[in-house]
This record gives structure tokens, C-alpha cells and sequence, in this order.
């Protein structure tokens, strides 16, 4: 990808710069316009109403008029607040979940950074976003959003360790770090994919499935704590927090925590996609293979990636309109005595199933 | 100068301006923050020496472990119970002296060793030989170091139970 580039436009520097903002262009801000809209719609769809309706055919265009509406909106920026602070923190967080989509891998043909820590540097990366929220907490100089951006942050680092036991079983099991290699095992058909099994034959493959679910069942949920999306939206809690650590932010300061909530949404199903759904590949065969246009088949894997991230996501939306809110004290429990312990016993299940 | 050398001096400015506001800045927030920016670049840096493991481990436990927990402290002291922290400069002259000291000793370092440079593309990875080493030449502090944190995670837990009761 890096090489084309560099051939097309002749500076390497350029080059770099087109290729790291190509996920941004090309895939985040159309996805977050299209999300927004269709999470309205499930909502409605819900509760038995229609949704926005007014804005263009079928209330399609509702995003864009919500977008120029913020970009005209007053930037306000309270006199008690720490205005340095104040203003860095929507970058942070941006620049946190941005960061993540670099070791994603959306084609074959494209992948940010091929290096082998993956899905490691996803985990890592995503403290800049714990540490944004605490400094947009922290500056707003309000006790909403202080505490708001504690429960956050609790929540956030509580909830990676249940995820990261079930990334390691997975990393046990696939025995690379790297998501694109990952999903280059999963290849052929859907009962390659990792929720069934994997690249494992025999007995190993159907005795893997049952452990497989669990690993995918902990790490969706505390993806979903990690994104802080209901039934883990505490931080943002709107009958007690008004609306959490972004409480004090407007115009396009908010839209940045908007687009990182979204962002961050595509990312986690990304994630679960490419560790347990087999990544871009087709659950059966490609149509380029069969007509012997090359070219064709990173098209196809970008569409099946995007298929099966969005699918995931319209389940995390499903589920915020389904289930209520936990209480704090609730969250902890599902954490501490629930999630760790089944993540524990399911990575040595399936430590001492890939040894057999 | 090439990429790598533009990118090099982006983290080493980040490096070493944000470690100035660190030492220098009045309002401890600030400086913790700062702090992170800091731990940042210097992950950067193990980046372009060929440390991609080494490079994600300092982000997960300096920005992600322990300047999370630093950030807790300072507001929970200092913005719950009302505890203003000063911050000031004590005792110049010593330091002086010692950082003088300190520092023409690096800078002799720097000028006496014959470093090895190798270009920064297509470095291995040191995932592999990394995780080797540890389970095999060095396992048993490696164990070790594990029951050593499990000690200390025990140790907290009971010190926290213990001020509730």
C-alpha cells in the first residue's frame, strides 16, 4: 500500500501521510454519518416510532444537518475551566481511539502498521483515551463530569482485563500477535473462523467451539464496558451526570467525543471480528477468485469486513435499547467475580486443548 | 535527513519539551499530564531503536498503569479534600551541582561509546526471541517476579479491607 502510494506521488513523507489518514476519510467519518442516523432509527424502530423523518427522503440526510448545525454552534468554553487542559482533551481522545485503527487490518491489500505487537498496541493505545477522559474530567472543573470521568475511568481499566484474558486465549490459540495474521488463518470458509474452532482439526475443533463462545460472549460485553455503551453507560448517566465527562463541551469540541464514541464502537466489533469472525474474509469463497479478477478480492474483503463490523455494531445499539442501566456496584460484580473468573478457566481450557 | 530522522526529532522534541513543563510547571496536574506526553515519546523512541514490544509495554504500564493511578491520587488529594499542593523550587545550588555533574558524565558516555547503528527498516521482531528468553534462559526470575506481584496485589488488598473494618 505504502509502495503504491509512494510511486503515485513521488514523496515518501506525503505518502505516509495519505495512507494513515485514509481509515479517517474513508471509512470513519461516513460510518459515524451513517451510524448516528441508524441508531436513531433502531431506537425508534424500538420503541415503535418512526425517527427523524423531516430532513431529506426518510430523514436521511438528519446526520449532515446535525453536523452543520454543530460546526455553526458557539464555541463555549466556561471562565473556571482549565482552558489548555479543557481544549486538549477532545484531541486526546480522538487521537486514542484513532490510534487504534492503525493494527487494524480492513483488506488484505491494507493494513495501517503490519507490525507484529497488533493487537498488544491496541490495548495499549487505548489508555490515551482513559487518560483524555480523565483531563476532559478533570478541566471542565465540574463535579458532573469529575465523576463521571472517574466511574469512566474505573470502569475502562476494570473491564480491560477480562478482554485482555480472552485476546491472550486467542493469542494462545492462533500463537501470533499480529490481527492480520490472524485473520490470514482463518481463510477459505466460515468453519475456519475462530468461533468455530479455528485452523485446529479433529476432535480439538469441536471440543474449541464451547470455549470459543464464552471467549467471544466476556470479551463482547467488556468491549461494550470499554466503549461505556449501555448497559455500561454509567459514566454518561443521564438521570444522574447529566452527561458525564463531556458535560461542558460544545460545537465541534463535543462532535470530537461524538465521532471517538463511534470510532471506538467500529473498532471494538472490529476487533471481535477479526479475533473470532474470521476478519475480512468471505465465509465463502470470493467472486474474484472464480472470475480470475485479482483486484476484486481486496474490494470483497473490504465489504465483508465492513458487513461484519456493522453488524456487531447494530448489536451494541440493539442491546442499549433493550437492556437498563447497572448500577456501579453491579458493574464491579459482573467485572471482578464474574468475567475474570470464567476468562481464567477458559484460558487454560484452551491452553490444554491446543496441546492436545 | 529522511523520514525516520524527521520522526526521531518529533518525539525527542516531544520528549524533552514536555519533560521541561514536567519540572518547571506550577500546577501539579499540568505536570502530571505533561508527564504522559513524556512517556510517549519516549515509547516513540523504542520504536525507531527496533523495541516494538518494549515500546507498547511502556505505554501499557507507565500511561496506562501508573500515570492513571499517579492522575487518581493528585485528584482525589487534591480537588476532593481540598489539600492545596505546593510546588516550588528547594535546595538549587546542590542540584546544580549535581545535575552538572550528572549530565557531563552522560555527555562523556555519549561522545566516548562507538555506537552501532543500523537503519531502522525492516528491523525484526523481537516478539519472539523476547518471549523465548523469558521462558527458557530466564524462567525462574521470571516466576519469581510473578510471585512478587502476586504478593504485592495480595498485600493492598488486605491493607484496603483492613482501614474499612
Amino acid at each position: 500500500m505504502y509502495e503504491i502510494l509512494t510511486d503515485i506521488i513521488g514523496n515518501q513523507i506525503v505518502a505516509y501521510v495519505i495512507a494513515a489518514a485514509l481509515p479517517l476519510f474513508v471509512f470513519i467519518l461516513p460510518f459515524a454519518l451513517v451510524a448516528v442516523l441508524a441508531e436513531r432509527k433502531v431506537s425508534a424502530f424500538m420503541q415503535d416510532r418512526l425517527g427523524p423523518m423531516r430532513t431529506g427522503p426518510y430523514g436521511l440526510l438528519q446526520t449532515v444537518a446535525d453536523i452543520l448545525k454543530l460546526i455553526q454552534k458557539e464555541d463555549i468554553v466556561a471562565s473556571d475551566t482549565d482552558k489548555k487542559l479543557f481544549n486538549l482533551a477532545p484531541i486526546l481522545v480522538f487521537a486514542g481511539s484513532y490510534a487504534a485503527f492503525a493494527a487494524i487490518p480492513f483488506t488484505s491489500a491494507y493494513i495501517g502498521s503490519s507490525a507484529d505487537v497488533g493487537i498488544f498496541f491496541i490495548i495499549a493505545i487505548s489508555s490515551l483515551v482513559v487518560a483524555g477522559i480523565l483531563m476532559a474530567g478533570w478541566a471542565s472543573n465540574n463535579k458532573y463530569s469529575l465523576l463521571g470521568s472517574m466511574r469512566s475511568v474505573a470502569q475502562i481499566i476494570s473491564y480491560e482485563i477480562p478482554a485482555a484474558l480472552v485476546i491472550l486465549t486467542m493469542v494462545m490459540l492462533t500463537g501470533t500477535l499480529s490481527l492480520s495474521e490472524m485473520t490470514e488463518m482463518q481463510t477459505q470458509y466460515f468453519w475456519n473462523w475462530n468461533i468455530f474452532g479455528g485452523a485446529e482439526t479433529g476432535i480439538v475443533k469441536i471440543l474449541l467451539i464451547p470455549f470459543m463462545l464464552v471467549g467471544f460472549i466476556i470479551f463482547y460485553i467488556s468491549s461494550l464496558a470499554e466503549v461505556n455503551r449501555t448497559p455500561f453507560d454509567i459514566p454518561e448517566a443521564e438521570s444522574e451526570l447529566v452527561a458525564g465527562y463531556h458535560t461542558e463541551y460544545s460545537g465541534m469540541k463535543f462532535a470530537m467525543f461524538f465521532l471517538a464514541e463511534y470510532a471506538n464502537m467500529f473498532a471494538v466489533s472490529a476487533i471481535v471480528v477479526a479475533l473470532f469472525f474470521g476478519g475480512y474474509h468471505s465465509p465463502f469463497g470470493y467472486l474474484g477468485n472464480a472470475i480470475g479478477i485479482d483486484w476484486l478480492i481486496p474490494v470483497e474483503q473490504l465489504f465483508w469486513f465492513t458487513v461484519k463490523g456493522t453488524f456487531f455494531v447494530i448489536v451494541q445499539m440493539w442491546l442499549r435499547w433493550t437492556l437498563p442501566r447497572l448500577r456501579v456496584d453491579q458493574l464491579m460484580n459482573v467485572c471482578w467475580k464474574y468475567l475474570i473468573p470464567y476468562a481464567f478457566v477458559n484460558l487454560i481450557i484452551v491452553g490444554i486443548l491446543t496441546l492436545l | 535527513m529522511n523520514l525516520y530522522d524527521y520522526i526521531f526529532y518529533l518525539f525527542a522534541l516531544l520528549t524533552v519539551v514536555s519533560a521541561l513543563v514536567v519540572v518547571t510547571s506550577k500546577n501539579i496536574v499540568h505536570a502530571a499530564f505533561s508527564l504522559m506526553f513524556t512517556l510517549f515519546g519516549i515509547s516513540g523512541l523504542y520504536v525507531l531503536l527496533g523495541a516494538d514490544f518494549i515500546a507498547v509495554v511502556q505505554i501499557i504500564v507507565y500511561i496506562g498503569g501508573i500515570l492513571i493511578l499517579l492522575l487518581f491520587g493528585v485528584m482525589l488529594t487534591n480537588k476532593i479534600t481540598n489539600v492545596e499542593i505546593k510546588t516550588g523550587t528547594i535546595k538549587t545550588i546542590p542540584m546544580a551541582i549535581i545535575t552538572g555533574v550528572f549530565g557531563a558524565l552522560l555527555i562523556s558516555i555519549m561522545y566516548g561509546t562507538k555506537w552501532s547503528s543500523a537503519p531502522p527498516d525492516n528491523m525484526p521482531s523481537t516478539l519472539q526471541i523476547l518471549g523465548n528468553t523469558l521462558l527458557t534462559e530466564y524462567v525462574l526470575i521470571f516466576e519469581l517476579l510473578g510471585m512478587l506481584l502476586l504478593v504485592a496485589l495480595i498485600g493492598a488488598a488486605s491493607i484496603a479491607r483492613r482501614g474499612r473494618e
